[in-house]
């Protein structure tokens, strides 16, 4: 939490630790501060609630991974509840300790488990690399520009929080050393551990090592098994710099879920943890975005248990998973050109927890009596506020319960990389796709589309490598200058820079696939099959309910309408004349 | 010559007639409620109730080519040319006068020559058309290949739509024509209970009385 900026005049007012509080920020900024500048927030009392909209400083991440009670999900369909682990780690001689650091553990994991660490240094979690089977373009966090907080490259000291490792504090981390893996942050079950940043940051970025209990290391050593969502989670649901940020269908809501918030990980039903469906063996699993199945013909509907490469609804359930009914008949015929996702994730952002759908890098950089400050004015479903301005980064929008964007989408996702140049005169896309009607191999997927505005290299024509965090004066996250930081950025990683920034909008496309709904809570037919539907703007193809032949209908209705009159006329002929004739 | 009340539409025809008639009727307003121009039911239960109602006429129409073939009514479909002039004229022209209408009902000829040419284009025509691009329309995945970029489906639909506003115009030319005669009810009568007004030959009427008595109504 940010420590809030009280009104002075009104001190004593106030309870002693938020003036304590206000005396630590005092003092380690080293600045005054102006509380009347911010008063409008304050109104009155002096006394703000612990989620004060403006806050001070620095302390992304600080707050990320479960709170609450580690969730207990199912990791097997084998019907039962019960741990069928051969092993109780908590007896195990070799991890009694005492540990005192993440290697040490490390090292004693890979003791007995002695082929674990040859696998996990080949794994995207660990490598950041990724080379694309289809594109061959070379991709992976490690180099990848995003429209969140741009790149973790040159970053790592803060990105490596989510770093599968110990120690990675710069590009030059060395993907060979077993030791630095880190087997507790996917496997550990106290939740009681947790990752900061690597390297110290900006001073103004202290907040997040703060107020931390040191780790027991051996206990969660002691605790490990299979990753509950909780582990997963720690990362994936706070990708882009908070909950929910990026992706919108992974959030914090799925820690504990309802069945309304997801029909799978639902935590009173089926409990589902994260490997039932990103199945995998020997530390690879199955699903990534950046290559995906769009349209699954090779695991269709599998018996639970039954080996299966993919990580499609239809590996489980096949294509044709709808009642034996005319109904039922008439949705099968949907699966080979509509993703399960688009009619079974009618909204995504649910349970309370907000995506942002918005960023504005241009307004970062702001202060408040020379402070980096953020301002917290959406409250989400949940009654948390989130962050609308934040000087290191910008303006947020967002939005929750959403729903989708509908793309055709033939699964291979192609990347805007730090090398793409591009006409500044069009909105970049980030990463884009191919799909069409045409392509049967295609389907009608959901997306979450996010919207930003970032800096660009404007005499190249390229994005930009940030340097973002670091205790220079060059990183943005302290001295907010956008100058000197894409100029360090840039030559940290020996990237070409023209010495000019311009910002540029920039779209990015996340697939939905989480957050599945109830069936009764599935897209009724008329969400699309109308013309004002949900697929109004997907062009290419004839679609009953939403399609029409403006000129046949008009022939028809004359037609109809010629008939109409004609008979009238007809009949009042017959009439007339008929009295006439008396 | 004389008048007498006989049976020319038997029981499975009337049953026919009135059941493809409601089938009809929803199809139509199923129909254009799928074709966007009301939401007076969701689309799902409007495209159920479509092809519930269409595997009902298509049913139906296979009793009935059986029945027509089997029994040779479809005789009472052979078209003519003679007096086609004369009740066209008729429709034209003499209505409004007062005259009657040209054409004797037989008992074995039971539609007048416009009339019998209307219905076979129906039959021919119409219905074959409207039955098969549904059939397409509602099987598209299992020929269309996946394709759904292709002209295919778009062609299928719009000669669906257009049957239809072709068949709504024919069920108002229907409706209207039943107000040509005496009055509407005498029209529509002979379709409920199977009698109607024919004018026999001697010959005929001794034929009738001697083979097939229960055609004829007792006065």
């Amino acid at each position: 939490m940010g420590r809030s900026v009280g009104n002075t005049h009104n001190l004593t007012s106030m309870g002693w630790k938020l003036f304590l509080a206000t005396l630590l920020a005092l003092l380690s900024f080293t600045r005054f501060i102006y509380a009347a500048e911010v008063a409008p927030l304050s109104s009155g009392s002096g006394v703000e609630p612990a989620d004060a909209p403006v806050s001070v400083g620095i302390d992304e991440y600080s707050n990320i991974g479960n709170k609450g009670p580690w969730d207990k999900p199912v990791t097997s369909l084998d019907g039962s509840r019960a741990s069928k682990s051969t092993t109780d780690h908590a007896t195990l001689e070799e991890l009694q300790g005492p540990f005192y650091s993440g290697p040490e553990v490390t090292k004693a994991c890979l003791g007995c488990h002695n082929k674990a660490g040859e696998q996990f240094i080949k794994n995207k979690h660990w490598t950041w690399k990724y080379t694309h089977p289809v594109t061959g373009q070379k991709l992976g966090k490690g180099v990848l520009i995003n429209n969140f907080c741009t790149n973790a490259k040159g970053n790592e000291g803060m990105c490596a929080q989510c770093h599968a490792g110990y120690n990675m504090k710069d590009s030059n981390f060395d993907f060979s050393n077993q030791e630095n893996i880190d087997c507790l942050v996917c496997h550990e079950a106290t939740g009681n551990y947790y990752k900061t940043p690597t390297t110290t940051g900006n001073k103004a970025c202290s907040v997040m090592f703060e107020g931390k209990p040191p780790i027991d290391w051996t206990k969660s050593a002691q605790s490990v098994g299979l990753s509950a969502r909780s582990n997963c989670g720690a990362c994936h649901f706070y990708g882009g710099g908070g909950d929910n940020v990026k992706h919108g269908d992974l959030s914090s809501a799925l820690f504990h879920p309802t069945k309304a918030v997801d029909v799978h990980m639902d935590e009173a039903g089926p409990n589902f943890s994260c490997v039932i469906c990103h199945v995998g063996q020997g530390h690879e699993w199955s699903g990534s975005r950046y290559q995906m199945l769009a349209k699954d013909e090779v695991g269709l509907a599998r018996k639970p248990g039954m080996p299966r490469e993919t990580a499609s609804c239809e590996s489980c359930h096949g294509d044709q998973p709808h009642p034996a009914t005319l109904t039922g008949f008439k949705l099968d015929d949907h699966t080979d050109r509509v993703a399960c996702e688009t009619c079974h994730i009618p909204r995504f952002a649910k349970g309370g927890v907000a995506t942002e759908t918005d960023w504005d890098w241009r307004t970062a950089g702001r202060l408040k009596d020379g402070e980096g400050y953020k301002l917290k004015e959406y409250t989400q479903g949940d009654g948390q506020h989130r962050a609308t301005y934040k000087s290191i980064k910008g303006t947020f929008k967002y939005d929750e319960n959403m729903e989708p964007i509908y793309r055709w989408f033939d699964g291979v996702m192609h990347y805007t990389t730090i090398d793409t140049r591009f006409d500044p005169d069009e909105a970049v896309d980030i990463n884009w796709f191919n799909g069409s009607p045409a392509d049967p191999d295609s389907r009608i997927w959901p997306f979450k589309r996010m919207h930003t505005v970032q800096p660009y290299d404007k005499g190249n024509n390229t994005l930009v490598y940030m340097h973002l965090w670091g205790d220079d004066d060059a990183a943005f996250w302290g001295n907010y200058d956008f100058g000197k930081a894409i100029k360090v950025g840039m030559e940290k990683s020996d990237i070409p820079y023209s010495g000019e920034f311009g910002f540029i909008d920039t779209y990015s496309y996340w697939p939905i696939n989480h957050m599945v709904a109830p069936k009764e809570d599935a897209l009724a037919c008329q969400e699309c099959h109308a013309k004002e539907g949900r697929l109004k703007e997907l062009p290419g193809f004839y679609m009953p309910g939403r399609d029409s032949n403006r000129w046949l209908d008009l022939i028809g209705i004359f037609a109809v309408l010629a008939t109409l009159l004609g008979v009238l006329g007809h009949g009042a002929l017959r009439l007339i004349l008929a009295r006439r004739r008396g | 010559m004389s008048t007498r009340y006989v049976k020319i539409f038997t029981a499975f025809e009337r049953f026919w007639h009135w059941t493809q008639m409601s089938l009809i009727m929803v199809l139509i307003f199923t129909g254009f409620g799928i074709h966007g121009f009301y939401h007076v039911m969701d689309f799902g239960t409007q495209v159920t109730t479509h092809v519930v109602a269409a595997i009902g006429l298509i049913v139906l129409w296979v009793f009935a080519i059986f029945w027509h073939l089997t029994t040779g009514t479809w005789r009472h479909y052979v078209p003519t040319t003679n007096g086609l002039l004369k009740v066209t004229r008729f429709y034209a022209w003499g209505i409004f006068k007062g005259e009657h209408h040209p054409y004797r009902k037989a008992y074995w000829r039971k539609h007048n020559p416009l009339q019998a040419l209307s219905y076979l284009g129906l039959k021919l025509v119409l219905f074959p058309v409207i039955w098969i691009s549904g059939m397409l329309y509602l099987l598209y995945g299992f020929w269309g290949a996946g394709d759904y970029a292709g002209q295919s489906l778009q062609l299928v639909a719009l000669t669906h739509t257009a049957i239809a506003y072709a068949m709504v115009v024919f069920v108002i030319a229907h409706v209207y024509l039943l107000t040509t005669g005496d009055s509407f009810i005498e029209h529509v009568k002979p379709m409920i209970t199977g009698y109607d007004e024919v004018e026999l030959t001697p010959a005929e009427e001794a034929y009738l009385q001697e083979d097939d008595p229960h055609r004829i109504k007792k006065e």
